[in-house]
């Protein structure tokens, strides 16, 4: 092979594995993200019942109930809406009513949600940005600490 | 006093290094000796001025110095020593303050060691190194100084997050640091080259070691949080493709192909440009990992409150230097002649692939890391990309990698054989199927990827040791001149060896604890046990618990394997003061083919408590590998070919600047 050649050849090669994973990447995105929603966007945003997405808002208070076994549920709410999730599991050690939290799982036919991944945080005066926004977008009063 | 004194050295350390920046640069442009040798003491000062205001700072930590706001943020009278010292770095103003310490460190080191080096050189990197300094101690002092007093002082500070007490969280930020600040020097050297117009095996032998110690770094801090992540937040996973996680990914990844491009260039004379751009980029993201930690753009289980306008800040540093470099490079890398020719097939094309693929994987872990930000920019869609994601893409373009890691050093130089290496690889090869045919075996309920993972595992370690047995001969010559070749073996064919070998230990851990662990959720009253995998743990009972600065509930756990008894475990539920923040201690039982792994959770309705447990098959094989991987470094490391010998440019290939 001329230097030309092999110049090429090699360029060819990279090219190919880049597309390669370029593709897969593509297929990733499309297949394997999860939006995030409130309770209140929920309908809104057209969710269907077995899809993967999460859902933010703040645990509402009162509403923490320990049912069988290792089984919690509880109410989260944008303060317009709120959602019952129930969750099979340990809660994160910040996790308590009146606070924000982000789960994970899926809606439910009857409406309500099961989550498999309830999200804790380091610092107990954080507040995932995502959930600090679409509060704030609601008007709804934050915190210490929410939205930094 | 002292913190001023400290905040009075910062702000010096600022002129200092503007400097350091300016003085050596143009000394080196017009040629003279007395500026370019202005830099090197310009860079030990900065060095000594940093020094003294972090000890500054340290000192207020130790003494409680509650008068200075930082201290009161992060500190507490009744911590442990240790901790006040890692609250030094445990928040934003004090861990850059510390981000700047090492840069100061590396920068006085190159000026100091770097004798063999041309002074011009010398003079230009020290003289980048100084502009990189010079950027974060402006941040530092304009929007971040640690130093700042209240009036009047509290009487008690209000503590370090307490699930950064801890010892392995002590000390990843100085690791992780030292490995992202090392790319620095790297950085430093490409951009001195890009102005003089020249590269060459002697340059890639100076930046080699260089990069070879801030890979190390990084690998032990990585490797460290992912400890840390491990036992402290209680949730039994290693690696949550986090992007503070990502963040310092990116970075190792191309800083691996660094190191690789770098032997290329350095036995070679090739891929020149190629190492240059890799030198710019390992350092532009390392930057852009303090970028995203720094400035809370992105959510992340890791992220400390943190400040916009600091973000802008630090952006506009990145945009500086990555925009910079680019350009620069842009520019000049014309000027950089190309080198030697190689097959595809070959030593060379086998590093190429190597290179290839893990800036391939970067770039979906960027892509990954990156794409919510970019959407909800665009759209508004709040999304999170989660390790389905990184799976299906970081696993797929890795594999072919793991494969061909055992045969690039079978291959030769400028014209390389595959059969013949895979002839030479038989044993490897025919070990790795076994093994994987033991496993297919052995597995009864688990899927066909773990036979596949755990051969490839076995593959990489048989195949390392292969090379070892092939560089000393062994069996084809008497074991006692075996035994002389392995002394007289350089360092870094061992490096090689170790660091190879320990991909694999690091594999088998990542396949067996992600496709064989057991986790069981159960509700448990005292005397009641649950079966995890072939150990059953009894819940034995609680009691109050007491500690230097918090208070809470302990639980014992009794672990037997059949009707062995193996020992007791402690899993606790802390209140720290004065935050009252809650945190759950793990118990943890570690053997070599696995760790059980204890946590307790609330109490439940009828006076049970949850109770979470796992079986982390081998999982203490991913730090094992980690570590071998450090060790490698440092085997290279002391290699006597980087100290003594100092070398030599090449005179022929010496050309014009292109200007």
């Amino acid at each position: 092979m001329t230097r030309k050649q092999k110049r090429l050849s090699m360029i060819l090669g990279g090219l190919a594995v880049l597309g390669l994973a370029a593709g897969l990447v593509l297929y990733a995105l499309s297949d394997t993200i999860t939006f995030f929603h409130t309770p209140s966007d929920l309908t809104e945003a057209g969710v269907k019942p077995g899809q993967r997405i999460r859902l933010g808002g703040m645990v509402e208070d009162g509403s923490v109930k320990k049912g069988q076994g290792t089984t919690t549920t509880f109410s989260v709410t944008d303060q317009i809406q709120a959602i019952t999730v129930s969750y099979n599991g340990i809660l994160p050690d910040l996790f308590r009513e009146g606070q924000g939290v982000v789960t994970e799982g899926k809606l439910q036919q009857d409406g309500t949600f099961v989550a498999d991944t309830v999200l804790a945080k380091h610092d107990e005066n954080y507040m995932p940005r995502e959930l600090a926004e679409s509060l704030k977008e609601k008007g709804v009063k934050l915190g210490k600490g929410a939205g930094e | 006093m002292i913190a001023e004194t400290g905040h009075f050295a910062l702000i010096l350390a600022v002129g200092v290094s503007l400097y350091q920046f300016l003085i050596p640069l143009y000394g080196a442009q017009r040629g003279d000796v007395v500026l370019m040798r202005a830099g090197i003491s310009a860079a030990v000062l900065q060095f000594a001025l940093v020094l003294l205001s972090f000890c500054a700072l340290t000192y207020s930590y130790v003494v409680s110095d509650f008068s200075v706001q930082n201290v009161v943020a992060n500190s507490h009278s009744a911590k442990p020593l240790l901790y006040k010292i890692s609250g030094v770095w445990g928040n934003h103003e004090g861990s850059m303050l510390l981000w700047v310490l090492i840069l100061a460190l590396y920068g006085s080191a190159v000026a100091l060691f770097g004798r063999n080096l041309p002074l011009e050189l010398r003079a230009r990197v020290v003289a980048i190194q100084g502009s990189i300094g010079l950027a974060f101690l402006l941040f530092l002092v304009l929007t971040s100084n640690p130093f700042l007093r209240v009036n009047p002082p509290p009487v008690e500070g209000s503590g370090l997050n307490p699930i950064l007490q801890d010892p392995a969280l002590a000390f990843h930020p100085p690791f992780l640091y030292a490995g992202y600040v090392g790319l620095s020097i790297a950085f430093s050297f490409a951009v001195a080259a890009l102005i003089e117009g020249r590269v060459d095996a002697a340059w890639a032998r100076w930046v080699r070691p260089w990069t070879l110690a801030a890979w190390m770094f990084l690998t032990v801090g990585i490797a460290m949080g992912s400890w840390w992540a491990y036992y402290e937040l209680g949730w039994g996973g290693w690696w949550f493709w986090d992007p503070v996680e990502n963040a310092s990914l990116m970075p190792w990844l191309v800083a691996t192909a660094l190191l690789h491009s770098a032997i290329v260039l350095e036995k070679r004379n090739a891929l020149k440009i190629w190492t240059v751009l890799l030198s710019i980029l390992a350092f532009s993201l390392s930057l852009m990992g303090a970028f995203l930690v720094r400035s809370g753009v992105l959510t992340s289980v890791h992220a400390f409150a943190v400040d916009p306008e600091r973000g802008a800040f630090i952006l506009l540093i990145l945009c500086i230097f990555i925009g910079g470099s680019l350009s620069l490079f842009a520019w000049r890398a014309q000027s950089l002649k190309a080198g030697g020719l190689f097959a595809p097939v070959s030593r060379e094309g086998s590093l190429v692939m190597n290179n290839l693929l893990l800036c391939v994987s970067c770039l979906a872990v960027f892509v990954g890391t990156l794409y919510p930000l970019v959407l909800e920019t665009l759209n508004g869609d709040k999304i999170s990309v989660g390790p389905p994601y990184f799976n299906l893409t970081f696993g797929p373009i890795m594999l072919p990698l793991l494969l061909l890691v055992p045969i690039g050093p079978f291959l030769a130089w400028k014209r390389g054989d595959i059969a013949a290496a895979l002839r030479r690889l038989w044993i490897a090869l025919a070990l790795a199927v076994a093994v994987g045919l033991g496993v297919l075996f052995l597995n009864v309920r688990g899927p066909w990827l773990a036979p596949f993972g755990m051969a490839v595992a076995a593959w990489l370690v048989f195949g390392a040791l292969s090379d070892l047995a092939q560089r000393i001969s062994l069996f084809k010559v008497p074991l006692s001149s075996s035994w002389h070749r392995l002394v007289g073996l350089p360092r870094s064919s061992f490096g090689t060896v170790l660091a190879h070998g320990g991909v694999g230990l690091m594999l088998a851990g990542i396949v067996a604890i992600s496709l064989w662990r057991v986790e069981v959720i159960v509700a448990l009253k005292p005397g009641e046990s649950a079966d995890v995998g072939r150990y059953t743990v009894t819940f034995i009972g609680e009691a109050p618990l007491s500690g230097p600065n918090y208070t809470g509930r302990v639980g014992s756990f009794l672990l037997k394997e059949g009707d062995k008894e193996i020992t007791t475990l402690r899993s606790e539920k802390r209140e720290f003061k004065p935050s009252g923040m809650p945190t759950t201690e793990v118990g943890l039982w570690q053997s070599f083919t696995g760790d059980v792994y204890v946590v307790m959770g609330d109490p439940t309705t009828d006076g049970a408590r949850a109770m979470r447990f796992y079986y982390n098959p081998f999982v203490n094989f991913i730090w094992a590998g980690a570590t071998l991987m450090f060790l490698a470094g440092l085997f290279s490391l002391s290699d006597r070919r980087y100290r003594v010998g100092a070398p030599k440019r090449a005179q022929s290939d010496r050309m014009v600047a292109a200007d």
